[in-house]
């Protein structure tokens, strides 16, 4: 690979994190699934990197990009945190231009030396290479929605081809989107308040689609359809999406997502419920 | 004044169309310069137009069957109209199906360029189009303006990459922001901003054999650097519709950028100045 030569290697000396993916895409596409906002903070770990996005304190969406999809990932401290413009890091990663011939991809090499230095990107694509360098911010705290496992009361996983024609005629003229889990009827359900009227679109716990249907109590949230509206990205791209909510009507969105090469990645977005409604 | 040209081949009668949609894209307004030999469209420096200058020469027997032409007096056996490349792209692109185009300097309410063609239809008898597209007849006290500009000193001379290529990175950069441009046997397309600076590396680009350095034995390795609008090189890049026999520029040192296009049948040259 054109990117990794012995200066190179001499030259890593001075970087805190190195990490290479042959194509690119597998980065870029799942960062398309959470850029909503300009800004996204990234957190890396020996286990690989969280990209996190935030909107209004209400919204979280993060990408997580595991140790085993990069062809080299070096990191030489326990985490490593910064924040940069996602938009710009976007146009950088399809420096190429967007879709390229079959067999030819853009290489990626992403080097940050620490707090205070830029984050480089080493692109090659067909012999061309090119080279960015991005400002880095000090990361905000993401914010801790404290969701767990053992506060979820009711959980579906459903493919996601099913929820992808729903969220696709969603009524935008509604200003919540809410969410019915049950035991019984209807089960799950979807519902807006639009212009033109309500609008529900239910899905059985014996459907083809529902994969899993782990549902304890009668639940109804609302959530601002403008929070939820991200999210369509992440369900484009996903084969399957888990849907839950916990005691206090947070609700969790995660979404499988496979990328070029097969591997599976994780999309999830974290939302607060909107506070004019109680729970039924 | 005059001038009527027929062309009846399907293939020179695309190439022409191709050639002024280029250079519709490239500027609104141009002149085109008629001499017995020759077609040229020819754009002057001028501040409005940010500075770029174009000249694009087409030798009249490649698309023509037929032509004749009578210049505003035999010593000056040549006419130049100015018009719009645009009006004319949509006019031969109306007629591409045509079996033959004809050509020709008209007077309606004001002087015209006529284009006009018998068009095939579903019955017996041929519907014909006519489009008269408005020019201006520029004096010839203006030809001066209109020579060929001379190629200058350049310091490097190089062959482009693949326009493709280019385009894709430019299209990105101008996203980002507005300036680039460097080069030598590499050439490097960079741009700068608060935010993010970006520096593309192309390389193994080969250079004209007329090479360059006004002055003799100028250091290879040395760049030389034009710094120039990046939506001036967008619109270029956008013009080029089919690869080019030949693609290079010159580049006189934060002087000038200048771009050259050789296909078969036309060449096109580009002049875009470098901005401080």
């Amino acid at each position: 690979m054109p990117l990794s030569t012995q200066s190179q290697d001499d030259n890593d000396e001075q970087y805190i994190l190195v990490a290479s993916l042959d194509n690119a895409r597998n980065l870029s596409n799942i960062l398309k699934a959470i850029a909503f906002k300009d800004h996204a903070i990234f957190t890396a770990t020996p286990n690989g990197l969280k990209v996190t996005v935030e909107d209004s304190k209400c919204l979280q969406a993060n990408a997580f990009i595991q140790v085993e999809i990069f062809q080299e990932f070096t990191i030489k401290e326990d985490l490593v945190g910064f924040q940069v413009n996602l938009t710009v890091l976007l146009d950088c990663l399809n420096i190429f231009g967007g879709s390229t011939a079959p067999g030819l991809s853009t290489a990626l090499r992403m080097c940050y030396r620490g707090y205070g230095y830029p984050l480089t990107l080493f692109l090659e694509e067909g012999g061309v290479v090119t080279v960015c360098k991005i400002n880095t911010q000090e990361p905000e705290e993401p914010i801790d929605f404290d969701f767990c496992s053992s506060n979820v009361i009711n959980k579906v996983i459903l493919q996601s081809e099913s929820l992808k024609e729903a969220f696709s005629e969603l009524d935008m003229t509604s200003e919540v989107l809410q969410i019915t889990m049950s035991p019984s009827q209807p089960y799950f359900r979807l519902s807006t308040f639009g212009n033109s009227g309500n609008a529900h679109y239910d899905y059985s716990k014996d459907s083809d689609m529902m994969e899993l249907f782990k549902c304890t109590t009668t639940q109804t949230n609302r959530y601002k359809m403008l929070l939820l509206k991200p999210t369509t990205k992440a369900l484009a791209l996903s084969c399957k999406v888990s849907v839950r909510t916990d005691s206090r009507g947070f609700l969790s969105l995660q979404y499988m997502v496979r990328n070029d090469d097969g591997q599976i990645c994780f999309v999830e977005y974290y939302c607060c419920p909107d506070e004019e409604v109680e729970e039924e | 004044m005059k001038f009527r040209g027929k062309i009846i081949d399907i293939a020179c009668l695309n190439h022409f169309s191709r050639v002024v949609t280029t250079i519709a894209k490239l500027t609104k307004t141009c002149v085109l310069r008629l001499t017995p030999d020759n077609l040229f469209f020819v754009l002057s420096g001028k501040v409005a137009n940010g500075g770029v200058s174009m000249w694009c020469e087409l030798s009249q027997g490649n698309f023509f069957d037929e032509y004749q032409m009578e210049g505003v007096s035999s010593e000056d056996n040549e006419i130049c109209l100015e018009l719009s490349p645009e009006n004319l792209s949509r006019a031969l692109k109306t007629v591409q199906n045509a079996k033959s185009v004809k050509v020709k300097l008209t007077k309606k309410h004001c002087p015209c360029v006529t284009v006009s063609a018998e068009l095939p239809t579903l019955s017996s008898v041929s519907r014909v189009v006519t489009h008269d597209v408005p020019v201006e007849v520029i004096p010839r006290r203006l030809w001066h303006e209109l020579k060929e500009p001379s190629v200058p000193d350049f310091h490097v001379s190089i062959y482009l990459p693949p326009l493709k290529t280019m385009k894709n990175v430019v299209d990105r950069m101008k996203n980002l922001s507005n300036f680039l441009a460097n080069l030598n046997g590499e050439m490097n397309l960079k741009i700068e901003t608060d935010l993010v600076s970006v520096t593309t590396h192309f390389k193994d680009l080969g250079n004209p054999p007329w090479g360059g350095g006004s002055e003799g034995g100028a250091d290879p390795e040395g760049m030389a650097e034009a710094r120039v609008d990046i939506r001036r090189l967008q619109q270029f890049l956008m013009g080029q519709q089919v690869t080019p026999t030949k693609a290079m520029c010159n580049i006189v040192h934060q002087r000038i950028l200048h771009l050259v296009v050789l296909h078969d049948d036309a060449s096109l040259q580009y002049f875009i100045p470098a901005v401080a």
